[in-house]
């Protein structure tokens, strides 16, 4: 069983704290995604999971044991690391091997398994190539290899996709979901695309400047945010959020344009509050181009300035209380510039932030 | 446009050009190696002989001692002080090159900066111009005329510029190596030996021999800190065919030959390490 727990896990360089405390606990062959803007200490985290940084403070156990001070090689984890880390001097079959080769396996359990890695990844045509004769997705391949090789307790990724051009991205995506439905094994997963985090994610972690923001499987980060920053992280185009007031059951904009509560909300907000408006694009249509028709309603009638058709839906960007904000037509028709539309706003999925802590007020 | 004519001519200058460039830079040391080959009397007619018109091994006899009418020059001692000398001091620069090099390029540590730009400074300073000081401290340590004063300063002059090129070869390679090496199972030991050593060969191959051909090659400071067969190197064992009236050119250029050789030697036994590119590809860039 292999379990990560942490605990209160600080990280200190000298006196500035750049992870300050996280809990978090990853169960067994859970994928979890670590995912924030750079600079959040998702990839410092990582790293003190494998050991690669000094713990601060708090503990890290894998499988129930605390880790703290145990150098990588012992902790029983392999990593992928964003520029693959290959040996250059060595060939792939010699890449593959290596890990067991220092743990002086019997030769032939080590071919065995090397074969096994690259039947699983498709490498095996490439076994005696260096490095150098990788493509950028070979060599990812290869480097996914050296990790499951040795069959660890859990595999850590370090935006293992951001040195691939955007369609290999798509693809190695998909082979690394698929490996780990084949290879069950718990995963923790660093990166800053939330689409990555989203797709690949059966736990999504939002950190920011060090903290966790927020965990939960990819849905409810996606339905229920509990800020304005995992609101606007998640999901693309972003969430609308638009500064407001609430007064007599109805949320009142900055230009005088104002909506219902949500009544699932009506009983979390009180008079005279100051609030974020928040909307995903999806529940900004224009009437009769809609995804689900039905449900709690209201209607506003905005004009369109821009329109960025997609194909199966177009994006279209209007201004509500002087902010810019984003909807969608699904079935689009043409629409051009300065035309006024009437839009459904899906109240039963819009969120309401207190404007001083941005905390949702569902989560009060 | 231009004309293939004014091409092909252009190319020739070219040719012409380096040749005379080359020339000039060769005939040196082609008269020293033809000289090593003929009479003493030979060297000094005027006009200049060329070729050699009788050329044998003789001035190589003599100074090994195997010509009746010479005294023999301890070239054999001098050979072996050499060797001595400058292997020691190399292998000593290495190490500390090699650990001091990995330190800069890997660590942070306070005053890194200025450590490193004193290294550097310390290359400025003519060797030469430390020459008196080193003597004296030398003589009151007892150090003079002895092999490891030697191989002391030869370390100090090297140590410097080993670190400062192989730091750049390690600065190379990115850390992540280390690390994946690491998470593979390695020691911090095993990482260092198993990945950033090999690729890091090249650049250690090349301090090298910067290194064993400061030691070999230096005159100066050995001329001044050795005495006798103790100690003396190659470089000032030439000295030795200087007398009050005379100088025994073709002696002296046998001997340089002789000099020359291993250095040569070398350099073309590690020279497809002096290519430092190594096929990096373990990583995108």
């Amino acid at each position: 069983m292999a379990e990560i727990t942490l605990d209160k896990v600080v990280k200190r360089y000298g006196k500035l704290e750049v992870v300050h405390g996280i809990d978090l606990k990853i169960a067994h062959n859970e994928f979890v995604v670590l995912v924030g803007p750079s600079g959040c200490g998702k990839s410092t985290t990582l790293r003190m999971i494998a050991g690669l940084e000094d713990i601060s403070d708090g503990a890290i156990r894998i499988g129930g044991d605390v880790v703290n001070d145990l150098p990588p090689r012992k902790r029983n984890i392999s990593m992928v690391f964003q520029n693959y880390a290959l040996y250059p001097h060595m060939s792939v079959r010699e890449n593959l091997g290596f890990g067991l080769k220092i743990a002086k396996q019997d030769p032939k359990m080590i071919e065995e398994r090397v074969a096994e890695a690259a039947e699983t990844l498709g490498l095996d045509a490439l076994l005696d190539r260096t490095p150098a004769e990788l493509s950028g997705g070979q060599r990812q391949r290869v480097a996914m290899g050296r990790a499951i090789v040795r069959h660890p307790e859990a595999f850590l990724f370090d935006e293992p996709l951001s040195n691939l051009d955007a369609k290999l991205r798509v693809q190695m995506r998909t082979e690394i979901k698929k490996l780990h439905q084949k290879v069950k094994t718990t995963v923790v997963y660093v990166t800053h695309d939330q689409v990555e985090a989203m797709t690949l994610a059966d736990r999504i972690v939002i950190m920011r400047d060090g903290n966790i923001e927020q965990v939960g499987t990819p849905m409810e980060v996606f339905d229920h945010p509990l800020n304005t920053f995992v609101a606007s992280f998640i999901g693309s185009p972003p969430m609308n959020l638009l500064p407001a007031t609430v007064r007599g059951g109805a949320v009142h904009f900055t230009d005088g344009k104002s909506l219902p509560v949500p009544s699932r909300l009506a009983g979390k907000v009180r008079d005279g509050q100051e609030v974020t408006f928040g909307l995903r694009p999806d529940d900004l249509t224009p009437q009769g181009h809609g995804i689900a028709e039905g449900g709690e309603r209201a209607q506003m009638e905005l004009e369109v300035i821009l329109s960025e058709p997609l194909g199966t839906e177009t994006i279209l960007y209007t201004t509500i209380a002087g902010q810019e904000a984003q909807g969608k037509m699904y079935g689009p028709r043409p629409v051009s510039p300065g035309e006024r539309l009437v839009f459904d706003v899906a109240l039963e999925k819009a969120h309401l932030f207190d404007a001083a802590t941005g905390r949702s007020v569902a989560a009060d | 446009m231009r004309t293939p004519f004014r091409k092909t001519a252009g190319k020739v200058a070219l040719w012409i050009l380096t040749f005379v460039l080359m020339v000039i830079m060769c005939v040196p040391g082609l008269w020293v190696v033809l000289t090593a080959f003929r009479p003493n009397a030979e060297v000094l007619a005027k006009p200049p002989v060329w070729i050699p018109e009788d050329p044998g091994l003789t001035n190589f006899a003599k100074i090994f001692g195997f010509a009746a009418d010479q005294v023999a020059i301890p070239v054999p001692s001098y050979f072996a002080n050499s060797l001595i000398i400058a292997l020691t001091s190399t292998a000593i620069a290495l190490l500390i090159g090699m650990s001091g090099g990995y330190a800069f390029a890997r660590y942070r540590f306070r005053f890194k900066n200025g450590i490193f730009l004193g290294l550097m400074l310390s290359r400025t300073v003519p060797g030469i111009a430390l020459s008196l000081p080193v003597f004296i401290i030398w003589s009151k340590l007892g150090l003079i005329d002895t092999k490891p004063g030697l191989i002391i300063v030869y370390v100090a002059l090297n140590v410097p510029f080993t670190i400062w090129l192989i730091d750049g070869f390690f600065r190379q390679i990115p850390k992540e190596m280390s690390e994946a090496a690491q998470v593979d199972g390695c020691t911090r030991w095993q990482a260092f030996w198993k990945i950033e050593f090999p690729l890091a060969k090249s650049g250690i191959a090349s301090a090298g021999i910067f290194a064993f051909l400061t030691s070999w090659n230096e005159y100066a400071l050995a001329s001044n800190l050795t005495r006798s067969t103790d100690s003396k190197t190659l470089p000032v064992g030439l000295m030795d065919f200087t007398a009050q009236f005379t100088i025994d050119w073709a002696g002296m250029s046998a001997m340089a030959v002789i000099i020359i050789i291993p250095a040569l030697i070398l350099t073309f036994l590690v020279q497809k390490h002096l290519i430092a590119g190594l096929t990096f590809g373990g990583v995108k860039g």
